[in-house]
């Protein structure tokens, strides 16, 4: 009789098609919009070329052993978060449950900035960007009085992509434009993942690859444009004085961190989609440096790109500290200009001193520009949007590197969607006669919708909420319980076993050391630092108001009761999955005293396919 | 009899600079970059182009009063190297009386696009000092270009989705009529070649079930 199973209710865990697909989706979550606008920052405020050291101790001493550690065991496990940290032991079940919540809440206000990426790429493709110009007020006599105080680029992110309202408590109504982009986002990832690894990994080529062309593209185009050199001088030079103060370690370990997207159980998933013995060590090797080397690669380009502003912006200073001298003095056309500008001011300061001081002048300092600088939405949306203006072709440019942030937002997107999708399957809380497509909708259409609320007048507002809450404490206690867990729950011996049996070679005494002692250490001390820093402030934000005394300057403004609740809402409830459900199991397995986990498969249980270790009963509790 | 006639022909000229000083009451003041607009193709301010100017204010003029202006109604003084000047209007039955500011300003205002055009200049660098440049609205295309890249976009993605979705459906109820054929195949199959080697076929553990399932 014919044995093979034509049962249509069991089907076969997916598979990558080749390794290079798998190696892509690791690297496209790891490298995220965050090596673009995050990184390039934080070298340049902390003393350029000097904050690489603390970067890579923290590379090697906390992000590789996670993502090794993340890799191997999901590989090993073979299950999504949920089933590994239930594998290794029910205690630890709630680190999954844990993993899952956090994916979906960064799912959610991620796809809003990709929704706005949409927004300014839909955008591009007019002559002249619209960025690039004030509209005029309501009776035309003047342009906006908005738009005339900041910038025309200001007001364009603000005012025509935002519409944002100067308080959080003022929601404002839904942004009927916001909430098309955000729909087309979330359109776009129910595409990739509508036939599951399939089409996510045929969708994972393109984009994690084409951010690279991009960048290579804007790096060739950045070098040749004029004050370059400026912005690259400034971002590499180091300041070694900056190295003696905690917030620079703070933040190297705190980037690394985030950088890499360990923590969200997305990794664990797509590792877990591997064949049995592939050698994860070299895997985490590649991402981790890849990521590391990418984020040098970008900031190259966009430090160019921000050099060059400065330099447009420092001569339209010194070209309208021109005109008003030439209009006063009657001098005639082009006999001042920007290199003898220095020369005609001290000749005319000796002689008509008090003119020049009667005289509206700007101070035109080179440094000045350079040192405003801006991270995250800022970067994208106004510094660069404005470099993009003085480039010749600006639309193209324009849409080169909206379509650089899309693919590199979306490759991020499917391990966030897939730390989703895969632990929500092994709950068990979809009914096996649903199909994958339509699951996939429905979680699709539930982030949509809960994520109107970052549409709002008030969204960019609960974005940052979201961005500065759930995406850092919660995680640093996740990958904690991750190391203690795998390093002492589950054993390093029965571990090293596993990855002997994975890759042929057992970790040497580095790797060890770091997952016993050292990572749990550094993360402990960041996690310290960290709710030591926040907790020593109530929490502020910026706030844009037009009918502030100091605008465009933004206003400082603090959280009200109830967003302060919710924050720590936000913060305690993905990780309150981690004791309750310990607890609970304790409590369990003190009533019940039976020793295998009845509900759940337990990989090591089959007998059939012994390895040769000791201590099986470990697991059991 | 000579002296008068001097003195006469002396007057237009006292008077005009008399009538055309800097900070005139009724007077505006000008200046012009004709570098920055034109680049290389810059030309050269002389007594020439001075008369364009002049005669585009008088076409200015008329237009906005209805009264014929002509060139010599237009004094011009105080031409600096930077290309400013100071011009002012007289009218044109009384060479002694200057035109009122207001009036001048609306003419000019009104006329701002065909005098920039005459010059080859732009409310920019032909700049009136004191008159607010008249602002041209940002066009507006009837469909925002971004609805339209936003239509082909979504379009894509829901030709896409729809495409995907049925393919699938079609796919799993192709396999479903396979696997059914499959196991019929499979039960008839075996149930002939028992039959063949003389055997009759235990239908106790056969999936196939006569009975309709509810």
């Amino acid at each position: 009789l014919d044995t093979m199973t034509k049962n249509p209710g069991t089907e076969e865990r997916p598979k990558w098609d080749n390794k290079v697909q798998y190696l892509l989706t690791c690297i496209g979550f790891a490298v995220g919009i965050g090596n673009v606008w995050r990184f390039p920052y934080l070298c340049q405020i902390y003393g350029g070329g000097a904050f690489l050291i603390p970067y890579l101790i923290a590379l090697v001493f906390e992000g590789l052993p996670l993502l090794y550690l993340e890799l191997a065991i999901g590989q090993r496990l073979r299950m999504g978060s949920i089933g590994v940290w239930n594998g290794i032991s029910p205690v630890l079940g709630g680190v999954g449950i844990a993993s899952m919540v956090v994916s979906f809440l960064v799912s959610l206000f991620y796809n809003t900035i990709i929704a706005w990426v949409l927004w300014y790429f839909f955008n591009s493709f007019q002559n002249p960007l619209p960025w690039s110009q004030c509209p005029l007020n309501a009776n035309q006599t003047g342009y906006s009085s908005e738009c005339e105080k900041s910038t025309s680029v200001n007001y364009f992110w603000y005012r025509e992509t935002l519409n944002l309202t100067e308080d959080i408590e003022i929601s404002g109504s839904l942004q009927w434009w916001m909430v098309i982009s955000l729909a087309t986002a979330w359109l776009v990832i129910y595409i990739c993942f509508i036939r599951g690894l399939d089409s996510m990994g045929k969708a994972v080529y393109v984009t994690a690859t084409f951010p690279y062309l991009v960048l290579t593209i804007f790096l060739i185009r950045a070098l040749t444009l004029p004050g370059a050199t400026d912005g690259l001088v400034y971002l590499f030079t180091p300041d070694w004085e900056i190295l003696k103060s905690p917030q620079v370690w703070l933040d190297a370990a705190t980037q690394i961190f985030f950088s890499l997207s360990v923590a969200f159980g997305g990794l664990i998933a797509f590792s877990s989609y591997n064949a049995e013995r592939n050698d994860c060590e070299r895997d985490a090797l590649v991402v981790g440096i890849t990521n590391s080397a990418t984020s040098l690669y970008a900031s190259i380009p966009i430090f160019s790109i921000l050099g060059f502003k400065a330099r447009t912006n420092f001569n339209t200073c010194l070209e309208q500290n021109i005109l008003t001298l030439t209009n006063h003095f009657d001098i005639a056309e082009r006999n001042m200009t920007l290199e003898n500008y220095d020369q005609w001011y001290d000749y005319l300061n000796l002689t008509h001193p008090g003119d020049i001081a009667s005289l509206p002048l700007r101070v035109c300092d080179l440094q000045n520009f350079l040192d405003q600088s801006a991270s995250g939405t800022g970067l994208a949306f106004i510094v660069f949007t404005e470099a993009v203006l003085e480039m010749p072709g600006s639309q193209v440019w324009a849409i080169l590197f909206f379509v650089m942030l899309f693919s590199l937002g979306l490759s991020s997107m499917f391990g966030n969607i897939e730390g989703v999708l895969t632990p929500l399957k092994e709950l068990k809380l979809v009914p096996k006669w649903l199909p994958h497509e339509v699951s996939t909708a429905i979680v699709c259409l539930v982030s949509f919708l809960v994520g109107l609320i970052f549409t709002l007048g008030s969204g960019n507002y609960w974005v940052e909420v979201f961005n500065a809450h759930v995406g850092s404490v919660p995680l640093l206690v996740i990958a904690f319980f991750e190391l203690v867990g795998v390093a002492y729950v589950h054993g390093i011996k029965t571990f090293s076993e596993d990855i002997y049996f994975m890759t042929g070679r057992r970790p040497n005494i580095y790797w060890k050391a770091c997952w016993m002692v050292i990572s749990p250490l550094m993360l402990l001390v960041v996690f310290v630092a960290y709710v030591a820093l926040q907790a020593g402030a109530y929490p502020t934000y910026p706030a844009w108001n037009p009918d502030y005394e100091h605008f465009p300057e933004t206003e400082t403004k603090e959280y009200p009761k109830w967003v302060f609740g919710i924050i720590v809402v936000l913060i305690v409830v993905p990780i309150l999955s981690i004791p309750v459900v310990a607890v609970y199991n304790l409590i369990r397995c003190g009533i019940k005293k039976s020793s295998a986990n009845v509900s759940r498969p337990n990989p090591y249980s089959n007998e059939a396919f012994e390895i040769e270790t000791q201590e099986r009963n470990r697991q059991s509790i | 009899m000579l002296g008068r006639i001097v003195f006469f022909l002396c007057l237009p000229s006292v008077l005009a600079a008399q009538l055309c000083k800097p900070n005139a009451a009724e007077g505006f003041k000008v200046r012009l970059s004709i570098k920055t607009a034109l680049g290389d193709k810059a030309y050269e301010w002389n007594r020439n182009q001075r008369f364009l100017f002049q005669a585009a204010i008088a076409f200015a003029m008329s237009h906005h009063l209805e009264l014929e202006f002509n060139v010599s109604n237009i004094l011009v003084c105080d031409e600096t190297p930077r290309v400013s000047f100071w011009f002012v209007v007289t009218s044109p039955g009384d060479p002694s009386r200057l035109v009122g500011k207001e009036s001048v300003e609306l003419a000019v205002r009104e006329s701002r696009s065909r005098i920039n055009n005459i010059l080859l200049l732009n409310d920019a660098t032909l700049e009136f000092v004191g008159v607010l440049p008249t602002l041209t609205a940002p066009v507006k295309p009837a469909t925002p270009s971004w609805l339209i890249v936003f239509g082909v976009v979504i379009g894509m993605v829901g030709a896409g989705i729809v495409f995907l979705l049925v393919s699938t459906v079609v796919q799993k109820k192709r396999k479903k009529n396979e696997v059914a054929e499959e196991e019929d195949d499979d039960e008839e199959a075996q149930m002939k070649r028992t039959a063949g080697n003389e055997g009759i076929y235990n239908t106790s553990f056969s999936e196939y079930d006569r009975n309709t399932q509810m």
